[in-house]
């Protein structure tokens, strides 16, 4: 069975050798000193070995059971879940105001990197219940804040995000649910939502969804569509819970991976539910939710990846097969094990290089998060807007194909279940279709992102990375990042220029690049990570800080991305530069 | 009642040990530290204690290097409510032994007046397994060793202890040195807002010379070597020579 240690040490590096977190500035920072952070991550590195990644396998055996409209979540889940609220973790970055502990969102995002890699299945139902709280957290009343927020903070209650109807996934505009309003100023929700991750389970005393509908009066298309809080049972004057709510699920869903997780149909029968945030600007408020959502799955395409390549390692040690093509280097075996072969190396030097430059990006974006929370930083705000499709499409992309890389190591001990390898590429697969599939994220970066704010942001990160070659000119120690970052950049400016030029003339155009846009642009932001870290372990190296052979492996390891990965971009890059053309070549009828 | 609780920061289990290359001993260069598993049965059972309302205030104190302090800063985090780092080394790989850990904790014992002090039975890194009960002697007080089960009434405590072939219970006037083993309960994890509370926790700093103790060595390493690794295995032809081999080459049939 798979096993998980928390890489505490990778963690820190970012945090004080790349970040320099307690230098920054930023309110809250200051007391992220390196034995807190590392005491923090130790801990939750333990409740995720111990508690949490031993029900992975059997969660996804198992999986969830609906029976007479009670969902049973997976043996073991109900104490583990009691052990992360005991353990204070679900209340992490929440606000003290409603029984948060208020660190920043970056130590939310580093702790929340090792309960998901630990089981990604379980702590979703967690990890909603924050996208829920955030979105109550920023357009409630007062009075629902006080109603809702400790009980979501301490996840006594948990929370959903209802947006896909059965005829409406990504055009939310043609959505059917209704919202009659009542004279008591509640509404009455009618109406069918699917794919609803748990939507119903046993873990909690009540569910809050938030549930996407239409009002009177709103007119046609997404402008006519509100949010509402709708709970399972009804709240009591008293703050407890009470009648039921007209809300059930219908049927939990059979499908490829996150077994653990109960994927619900959510019929609400005329269910008592009270708005959110204003009438007809549901889609702003829910996408509060949206935002949060992407940055975090985002983080589970390589938290999912870190958990497969820790495996592989292990398994690549471990298994005797064939001799090294330069000699035996197990001569008392009777064969090598399997790490000793070029070609298990270059597999495993996707992963770790991958797994690595984006975690570090992944840091960096909670880190533009807290600046912009804590310190009103538009210019971080901004990057982090524009960063966001591509931390989710990139990352959950080659998350995927790193899991299945590492099912790969183990040949076909990778494809039965017993070895739990598959497991992690099954989990993966969701990551790249929800919270927006990755074409849509795409979408979202080239239609929307960089033309944001007059091209403002995409500029901004043209300067940074601009700035990071400059910073580096000349120096030896950064041979092998400084070059192939700018080739890589340069590249993507081409293909911006190329948008720019072709686009508004033929959409179609840009459009058919705009995958290949947002990998792209995935590498440049991965190779102007591993510059930093290169520089960063280079420092520590000259102060003697430290573990000597971490700082080297650190840099041996960018050396990798920038000389393997990068070349991807030229190929993007030639690929955009096609334009439409082959891409709408044929006529619909013609497939 | 206090509690004091020696706790040591040793070699993290989960580590494969690796000699150093002159053989003076194990190598702990970068390598994982945290606190012996037998302080942090220790400590819960202190805290449990404390749940109890059978202690007022848990004292956890450390004897080694400075970055003992993050050791004591986990014990402070499962609950215990002060720390006492003394420094007595600079270098990690410094040892102190156990009777100069002793002498340090008798003159701690002196100072804060516990009624009772919780060891681990050994620290898993020398396996020395005698702090405890030189500390008892230093201090003329009971000791109750290899504990499995504790409970206090008063001014007894009553302790089953893990002997060879099964337990023994026994009963020891307080105040007492009890030296805990593996089954007396499961240590918890220590929660976020205790993580949080235990930066602010006192942690005071002193060294072997402050309690006038000599920490030099007594004795002297003169090797350190790793397991020998096993050998490699045979195949037999048949179950004669199986046989053969047991009865000329084993010996043992």
């Amino acid at each position: 069975m798979p096993s998980y240690t928390a890489p505490v040490k990778d963690m820190q590096f970012l945090l004080h050798d790349l970040l320099n977190v307690t230098a920054t500035g930023v309110a809250g920072y200051e007391d992220l000193d390196e034995g807190f952070t590392g005491a923090v991550l130790e801990e939750a590195g333990k409740v995720a070995s111990a508690v949490l990644a031993p029900l992975n396998a059997s969660g996804d055996r198992e999986g969830c059971v609906l029976e007479n409209g009670v969902v049973r979540t997976p043996k073991g889940f109900k104490e583990a879940f009691e052990a992360m609220k005991d353990g204070g973790w679900t209340a992490l970055d929440c606000d003290p105001d409603y029984g948060g502990q208020g660190l920043p969102y970056l130590m939310g995002t580093a702790v929340g990197e090792i309960f998901v890699s630990a089981n990604m299945a379980f702590n979703m139902y967690q990890g909603l219940t924050h996208g829920a709280y955030s979105a109550i957290h920023t357009h409630g009343t007062d009075a629902q804040k006080v109603m809702y927020l400790p009980k979501l903070v301490n996840c006594d209650w948990t929370g959903t995000m209802n947006l896909t109807e059965p005829h409406c996934g990504t055009d939310l505009g043609m959505m059917r649910t209704k919202a009659e309003p009542q004279a008591d100023g509640s509404y009455l929700i009618t109406g069918q939502k699917i794919f609803i991750s748990a939507g119903e389970h046993d873990l909690a005393e009540n569910i809050i969804h938030l549930v996407l509908a239409k009002a009177p009066g709103g007119g046609e298309g997404t402008k006519g569509i509100s949010l509402f809080i709708v709970p399972k049972f009804l709240v009591k004057e008293d703050g407890n819970p009470g009648a039921r709510n007209a809300v059930s699920c219908g049927k939990i869903e059979e499908k490829m991976g996150i077994h653990g997780n109960a994927t619900c149909v959510m019929n609400y029968d005329g269910a008592t539910g009270w708005l959110l945030g204003d009438l007809h600007k549901g889609m702003r408020a829910m996408f509060t939710m949206m935002n949060e959502a992407r940055m975090g799955v985002g983080l589970q395409g390589y938290a999912v990846a870190e958990a497969a390549y820790q495996n592989a390692v292990a398994y690549a040690k471990d298994r005797l097969q064939g001799r090294a093509v330069t000699g035996a280097q197990n001569a008392d075996g009777p064969a090598d094990p399997l790490i000793v072969h070029p070609d298990i190396r270059r597999n495993l030097m996707d992963q770790k290089s991958f797994v690595e430059g984006a975690r570090a990006l992944t840091f960096w974006g909670a880190h533009m998060i807290d600046r912009s929370h804590r310190e009103g930083d538009a210019a971080a705000e901004g990057l982090i807007s524009l960063m966001t499709p591509v931390i989710k499409g990139f990352q959950t992309d080659k998350g995927f194909e790193m899991a299945v890389a590492a099912q790969q190591v183990y040949g076909g001990h990778g494809y039965i279940e017993e070895w739990g390898m598959s497991q992690f590429a099954r989990d993966a697969r969701i990551t790249q279709i929800y919270e927006g599939a990755n074409g849509i994220q795409a979408l979202d970066l080239v239609g929307r992102k960089l033309a944001q704010d007059g091209g403002k942001h995409v500029m901004a990160f043209f300067e940074m990375v601009k700035a990071e070659c400059k910073a580096h000119d000349g120096d030896d120690r950064m041979t092998g990042f400084v070059e192939p970052l700018k080739a890589a950049s340069k590249q993507l400016q081409a293909a911006g220029m190329y948008f720019m030029q072709h686009g508004m003339k033929n959409p179609n155009a840009a459009l058919s690049g705009s995958y290949d846009f947002m990998h792209l642009m995935g590498h440049v932001c991965l190779g102007l990570m591993w510059t930093r870290m290169a520089k960063a372990a280079h420092l520590a190296l000259e102060a003697g800080k430290g573990d000597k052979a971490f700082y080297e492996t650190k840099i041996a390891t960018g050396r990798y991305y920038m000389a393997r990965h990068l070349p991807a971009c030229a190929m993007h890059l030639a690929r955009i530069e096609t334009g439409a053309e082959t891409v709408m070549a044929l006529p619909a009828e013609a497939f | 009642m206090k509690v004091l609780v020696p706790v040591k920061r040793v070699i993290d289990y989960n580590v494969k040990v690796r000699v150093k290359a002159d053989g003076s001993g194990v190598d702990l260069a970068n390598v994982k530290m945290s606190m012996n598993p037998f302080d942090e049965i220790a400590v819960e059972e202190a805290i449990r204690l404390k749940e109890k309302g059978l202690a007022e205030e848990i004292v956890v104190v450390s004897i080694g290097v400075k970055q003992a302090q993050e050791t004591l800063r986990t014990a402070l985090a499962m609950g215990a409510d002060r720390a006492i780092l003394i420094v007595a080394a600079d270098d990690v790989h410094t040892d102190i032994e156990p009777l100069a850990v002793a002498k340090l904790l008798a003159a701690v014992v002196k100072e804060e007046a516990p009624g009772l002090v919780l060891a681990g039975k050994q620290a898993i890194d020398n396996d020395m397994n005698a702090t405890g009960q030189m500390l008892a002697a230093l201090l003329g007080w009971s000791q109750a060793t290899f504990a499995s089960s504790l409970d206090i009434a008063g001014d007894k405590a009553r302790v089953t202890r893990e002997v060879d072939g099964g337990l023994q219970t026994i009963e020891v006037a307080m105040p007492t040195v009890v030296t805990v083993d593996l089954r007396l309960n499961e240590p918890r994890y220590a929660s976020l807002p205790n993580i949080m509370k235990a930066k602010k926790k006192p942690l005071e700093e002193k060294t072997a010379a402050d309690y006038g103790v000599d920490v030099t060595p007594r004795l002297t390493v003169v090797k350190t070597t790793e397991p020998a690794g096993r050998k490699a295995g045979v195949k037999v032809g048949s179950v004669d020579e199986l046989i053969a081999k047991l009865k000329d080459e084993a010996g043992v049939i």
